[in-house]
């Protein structure tokens, strides 16, 4: 169970993107999970409040967008889900299919952040 | 309230991966080749290394070793043994290896000058394949004492392997170790591995895998 080195590291890269003031809180993190990278999405999910304790994220939603493993089918010429079980044979035709295209990712693709408020401008 | 969205867009390992990058090209640099042996607990890492590493030290082809575990440095003593610099690193209860951990270890170390590393992961089919620790070549091993399915069974594992090893193969007939349904599950998750076919017990297939590693350095390495 890596998940918490994982909710780490995710931390870590989201803190890292955080401009460096007028954050008032983070409202949600948004993850995209490969099928096969390797991590369990309960776990994450689990350790993700954990993780981001004393940290700028600490209250934030966790929102994870799950990618299904898919390789490419030369016979279909078209992307097939392989599943989990990474057999690579289209569901389909039944052809081997070459390499995987999706289904590994791990990726932090956004953050909702809410802004502080500033002292409108004064003006004419 | 005003919120706004930021698109990050940025690998959750990409702090892992680019210091595996660095790693991978000072290592380079050195005329190093790095390997990572990745198995369930029990697979022979250890025992593999043991005899490896001995036959390579004995024809100067400078082997060293970093040997992964939460506790204990029963496998450094035990890979010492066969005369080459190891080195035990403690993960404290964490079931992977990092990259951070392999560059700490590789500055606080002295062992002279080597041509291989070794790094044998802490045994665990599943959470180090996240795991870039910077090496060329990624080797998954699997006896023939755990089940010809293991492959189909962690796929994220053998598919980022680059090399399989079956290892205990002097075990094969005891085992009923069913072989070719063993290479058709490696294939069936990672098309065209190369397999090699071990018994540290016996010494089969050693000299075959020192000839491989060997000839990998040689294409890496500038003359």
């Amino acid at each position: 169970m890596h998940e918490l080195s994982i909710a780490h590291a995710l931390v870590e890269t989201a803190v890292a993107s955080l401009p460096p003031a007028g954050v008032a809180r983070v409202l949600s993190v948004h993850v995209r999970l490969g099928a096969l990278s390797g991590v369990v999405r309960q776990a994450l999910e689990f350790c993700y409040g954990m993780a981001t304790e004393n940290t700028p994220l600490a209250g934030s939603t966790l929102l994870v967008e799950e990618v299904p493993a898919l390789a490419f089918c030369p016979e279909c010429c078209a992307d097939r889900e392989v599943g989990a079980a990474l057999a690579l044979s289209c569901p389909v035709c039944g052809a081997l299919c070459k390499g995987l295209t999706s289904g590994k990712d791990l990726d932090l693709l956004s953050l909702e952040i809410e802004l502080l408020e500033t002292p409108a401008d004064g003006g004419a | 309230m005003t919120t706004r969205v930021l698109e990050i867009r940025k690998n959750v390992l990409s702090k892992n991966d680019e210091a595996a990058r660095a790693l991978r090209s000072h290592l380079h640099a050195r005329g190093i080749l790095t390997l990572n042996l990745v198995s369930s607990p029990g697979a022979g890492k250890t025992r593999l290394l043991e005899e490896l590493l001995r036959r390579m030290h004995t024809r100067g082809l400078r082997p060293a070793a970093l040997t992964g575990d939460l506790a204990t440095d029963n496998d450094a003593r035990r890979i010492a043994s066969s005369g080459a610099p190891v080195r035990q690193i403690n993960t404290v209860n964490r079931c992977h290896l990092e990259a951070e951990m392999i560059r700490e270890h590789l500055a606080a170390w002295n062992p002279g000058a080597f041509h291989f590393l070794f790094i044998e992961n802490v045994g665990n089919l599943v959470c180090p394949s996240s795991y870039d620790l910077g090496e060329d070549i990624r080797l998954a091993l699997l006896s023939v004492a755990e089940g010809e399915d293991k492959p189909l069974k962690y796929p994220t594992l053998f598919n980022s392997a680059d090399v399989a090893v079956i290892t205990k193969i002097d075990l094969a007939a005891a085992c009923e170790f069913d072989e070719p349904a063993a290479l058709a599950n490696l294939n069936a998750v990672r098309a065209g591995i190369r397999v090699f076919r071990t018994s540290a017990k016996t010494g089969e297939g050693l000299d075959e895998l020192i000839a491989f590693l060997t000839a990998e350095r040689a294409a890496r390495t500038p003359a």
